[in-house]
Formats: C-alpha cells, sequence, structure tokens
C-alpha cells in the first residue's frame, strides 16, 4: 500500500518533465498532473511495476473545465486564451489495495490525449464517451465513435460549456 | 468445389424484449455462429451529465433516480454520500441505518428483477410472477416510506425526506419471514431446474484477468470468483457494523464465471441482504433524521470521486464543484455501462441462443447504460 506523495516521488524519478505536479490542497483527494502525451507510459507502468499493479481503472471522466482568461495583445483586442479540457483517471489496485487520482490537460484547440486503452480494455467506452460529450481525441484509440449521441451528430460537444443546440437535426426542429 | 459462404449481419434490437429495453446489438454471424457483437447504445439517453450542471445540488437527486430505474435508492444513495464527502457533511446515524435499509431492500427487489426477467428469458415464465409478487411487497414498503413505487427522491443530501412510518420496521421484520422460505422456492422452481442449468451452466464464461481488466464489478465479478465487494472492501456508511457474507461463484454446475453462477451469485446474496436488513432493523437508534440536511449545498473546490457498491456494481459518482451551489461536472460510472462492454468478448463462437441467456445474466438497465 503506497501513498500519493510515494507513487509521486517514483513516478517523478522515472519519468521525469511528463510527470508535472501533485495536487495536494484538495478537500478530499490529492493527485498528480501528467503530462496528455505520456499517460500511456505512466500508466503502463503504474500497470506492471511489482510494487503499484493497479489492474483497475474505477473510472475515466473528460472535464471542461471552463477556465479560460481574457487577455488584450499589442494591439488592444481582446483574445480568449487558456481554456483546457482535462482528463481524470481514477485507478485502483484490487491486490495491494491502494487508490490513486491522475490528470491529464490540454488545450481546447488540440485536444490531444494518448489513450490508454491498450492497458485497460474498460478504457475503450469511457474514452468513446469523453470523446463523444467532451470532444477529446484519444490518440491510438482503435475505434474512436460516437457513444450516446447519433453517429451523424453535426453540432459539437454537447457537455462543454459553451455548446449550443442546433436548429435542426436531420430535418427535425430541436427545441421543443 | 466449396460452396461460396460469407458473414451475415443480424441486427438484434432496439425492440427486443431480451434486450431489456432499447439496445442493439448487430451480430455479425458465421452460420449460426457469433463472429462479433457491436453494442450500439444511447437510445435512452436524457443528458443526465448536462442536465445536472444547470441544477443546485439537491435538485440533481430526483434525475439519478432515472438512472438506474430499478435500484433508485441506490443511485440516491451513493450519490448523497458523494456529495456530503465533497461538502464535509456529517449525517446522524438514525439516517445512515435508514438507508442501508433502504439500499438492502432496493438490492433485494432489484435482484427479483433479474432473476425473475431472466427466467422469462430463457422460457420460465412463472418464476418471473413469483419474483414480481414478492418485489410488489417491497415496493409497498418503500411506498408507505416516500410516497413513490419507483422513483422515490427519499434520500436527501445530509439525511433522509421522512422519518420511517410507525409501521414500517414491523412490516419489514413480517417481510423478511415471509421472503426467506420464497427463496427456496425459487431455488427449486428454477436454480436447479433440470432445463435451465443446461441452458445456463457452461455458457459465456468471463475469466477473472478479464473480468478485472474490462473494470467488472457486482455480481458478475463475484461469480467469476473474486471476493470483492465494496460494502467489504472499502466501506461506506454502517456497512461494517453487520454480519454478512459476501458470495462467490464456485463453478458448482459448470465452470466459474459461467452464466448460472452469475445468476445464482444473485440468489445468495438476497439472502445476505436479508441478514443486514434483520440486523439493522435491530440496533436502528432514535433520532431526527433531517437535523442534518443543510439549507443549501455549497461544497469547496476541488473534485470527488465516491463509489457504492449497487445491486449491479461499481457505482461511481465524480463530482467537480466550483464552489458554486452548481456543480461544474457529474459523471456516472455506472455499473451496467461498463459491465455491458464485455459482451463482444463472452459471445464469440457461441450460438444466437446464447447471446440471450449472455444478455440476461449480465443484467443491465438501459436507463443506466444511457443516462
Amino acid at each position: 500500500m503506497k501513498s500519493t506523495e510515494e507513487i509521486f516521488n517514483l513516478l517523478k524519478d522515472k519519468f521525469g518533465d511528463a510527470v508535472i505536479e501533485l495536487k495536494v490542497d484538495q478537500p478530499v483527494e490529492s493527485y498528480i498532473v501528467i503530462n496528455p502525451l505520456e499517460i500511456d507510459k505512466v500508466c503502463k507502468f503504474l500497470f506492471d511495476n511489482e510494487e503499484l499493479k493497479f489492474d483497475n481503472l474505477m473510472n475515466l471522466s473528460g472535464v471542461d473545465d471552463d477556465n479560460e482568461k481574457k487577455e488584450k495583445d499589442e494591439n488592444g483586442n481582446e483574445k480568449i486564451i487558456g481554456r483546457t479540457l482535462s482528463v481524470y483517471y481514477h485507478l485502483e489496485s484490487t491486490s495491494l489495495r491502494h487508490k490513486l487520482t491522475l490528470k491529464v490537460s490540454t488545450l481546447i484547440e488540440n485536444p490531444e490525449v494518448c489513450s490508454v486503452y491498450e492497458i485497460w480494455k474498460c478504457a475503450d467506452w469511457h474514452e468513446r464517451e469523453a470523446y463523444d460529450l467532451i470532444g477529446i481525441k484519444f490518440l491510438n484509440h482503435p475505434d474512436l465513435r460516437r457513444i450516446l449521441m447519433p453517429y451523424d451528430w453535426e453540432a459539437g460537444y454537447p457537455l462543454r460549456k459553451d455548446y449550443k443546440n442546433p436548429e435542426f437535426y436531420q430535418g427535425m426542429k430541436v427545441p421543443y | 468445389m466449396a460452396l461460396k459462404t460469407e458473414e451475415m449481419i443480424l441486427n438484434m434490437g432496439p425492440q427486443h424484449p431480451s434486450t431489456h429495453g432499447v439496445l442493439r446489438l448487430e451480430l455479425q454471424l458465421e452460420g449460426e455462429l457469433i463472429v462479433n457483437i457491436i453494442p450500439h447504445i444511447g437510445y435512452l439517453h436524457r443528458c443526465f451529465e448536462k442536465h445536472a450542471e444547470a441544477m443546485t445540488y439537491p435538485q440533481v437527486i430526483p434525475y439519478t433516480d432515472r438512472m438506474d430505474y430499478l435500484a433508485s435508492m441506490y443511485n440516491e444513495f451513493g450519490y448523497a454520500l458523494a456529495v456530503e464527502k465533497l461538502a464535509g457533511i456529517e449525517v446522524p446515524e438514525r439516517v445512515e441505518y435508514i438507508r442501508v435499509i433502504m439500499g438492502e431492500l432496493q438490492r433485494i427487489a432489484s435482484h427479483l428483477v433479474a432473476i425473475g426477467t431472466y427466467g422469462a428469458d430463457i422460457g420460465a415464465f412463472t418464476p418471473f410472477l413469483f419474483c414480481f409478487r414478492d418485489r410488489e411487497k417491497i415496493l409497498s414498503l418503500f411506498e408507505m416510506t416516500c410516497g413513490a413505487r419507483l422513483l422515490y427522491n427519499y434520500i436527501w443530501i445530509g439525511g433522509v425526506s421522512h422519518d420511517l412510518h410507525p409501521d414500517f420496521l414491523r412490516l419489514t421484520k413480517e417481510f423478511i419471514d415471509y421472503f426467506r422460505p420464497k427463496i427456496k422456492e425459487l431455488n427449486d422452481l428454477l436454480s436447479y431446474n433440470k432445463i435451465f442449468i443446461e441452458r445456463t451452466a457452461n455458457v459465456g464464461i468471463l475469466p477473472l484477468d478479464v473480468a478485472i481488466n474490462y473494470g467488472i464489478t457486482g455480481p458478475m465479478l463475484r461469480a467469476s470468483g473474486m471476493k470483492w465487494d465494496l460494502r467489504k472492501d472499502d466501506p461506506y456508511s454502517v456497512y461494517d457494523k453487520f454480519d454478512y457474507d459476501i458470495p462467490v461463484g464456485d463453478g458448482r454446475m459448470g465452470t466459474v464465471g459461467d452464466s448460472w453462477d452469475r445468476y445464482f451469485v444473485r440468489v445468495l446474496e438476497m439472502e445476505e441482504s436479508l441478514k443486514i436488513i434483520e440486523q439493522a432493523i435491530a440496533n436502528i437508534p432514535e433520532g431526527d433524521v433531517t437535523s442534518a440536511i443543510p439549507k443549501r449545498v455549497k461544497p469547496p473546490v476541488g473534485q470527488v470521486y465516491s463509489r457504492v457498491e449497487n445491486p449491479r456494481g461499481e457505482l461511481g459518482y465524480f463530482i467537480m464543484s466550483n464552489g458554486t451551489p452548481n456543480p461544474l461536472r457529474i459523471k456516472v460510472r455506472g455499473p451496467s455501462f461498463v459491465n455491458l462492454a464485455v459482451i463482444n468478448e463472452l459471445c464469440k463462437n457461441l450460438l444466437v441462443a446464447d447471446v440471450i441467456t449472455i444478455l440476461g445474466s449480465i443484467d443491465i438497465v438501459l436507463g443506466e447504460v444511457d443516462r
């Protein structure tokens, strides 16, 4: 059984800059922030390592952080920058009985995160759901299709904070 | 000269009695053998997570009822625990006991539906009627408590909406005495029925390592031989005060992790739930059940993942707060959603008739798969 701090130190030694920080000032559970393009390697290590053995992915959730900031450039035009989408991973080891929360954040302009499908098959539908509702693209996912919304839904990703319902879908009026 | 053959695509659902709701399975067949199954879900998508973002925390509770509509009490229970954990609310002990009693009654009611409809899927119609007759009695107990039979809005953040009816404990005791012999009757009628065993034993075997990798939880995981129950392994509420067993599959009729094991674990679990209810009734303390309900719920900035053992498995709530009365994000990890994803693995190289056996033994509720 290892605490989040111990796991953070272990990961920091092994992966260096890919492990960004440890957030401890949380009301319930602290978490570790990882680089979105290295998350698959970090997870593979967490899965394989004899002292960690994270064999169960409890949950994977995509989040629209809704954290944009307005900034003025040199010409005085307002720009909106810094809005991120995040993915939270809740891991657990059924044999060693410890839990861990990981987070990756990616800018909304190019939301790309490496898939962990190869490690936990369970991630398949969770990642499809995060893609469907938030619009996070999981690299190396074998079958990244919409899952809850219709396959031909073209109005964007419903759980983003700036989502607007389309007026028509397949000739049917949407707002009722 | 060899005959030219090709794969056939067969659609099962969305309107099909054995899919237990609106689910479409795209079966790719080689003759009568399954090559691949592609599930298409989302027909019942009611945007729970989007709705929740526009609500205050207590307003979300009626929506959680409508996810797994066969286990509404447990959905509320899990949600209330998650928000209480995030906001740091302590609840009185009487409330905890009431929640446990309601949760376990709900588990029995939900398993009765699972068992009854499973028999009906396979062709045994009488146990279905027996199960529903007994479930009605539990629903009447719920109705007496909060006025609703299916969608309760009973367990609130920090408490429950009403105290128990004065007759509730006596009638629940009567129900326990009535129901115990009925489990034996059910076993004689269905569990040890030769035809039923022939249809379910050795069908759809789920090995343990595959189950864990797919995130399978609940009776399905226990049927594969792992003693894993969040009530014991990650205790919440007052479950650590009771004495009960966790039944696991032992391959009595075939192989560990087959459809019969998945069915029978549910039967055994009903008996364990009766034990818990009995002990809870005997020890329930007096007290005010509404005293800890906060006027305004405004959790601090942060996130929580809290999980409970729902009748179908691990029901997890991931809640993010930005310090306002409305949640920033609620994600539900529904056990049905995760358990359904393994169906392709289970059905490979089996017959079309076995798909119905296996789907029934997974016990999905489409309201929770699609949310």
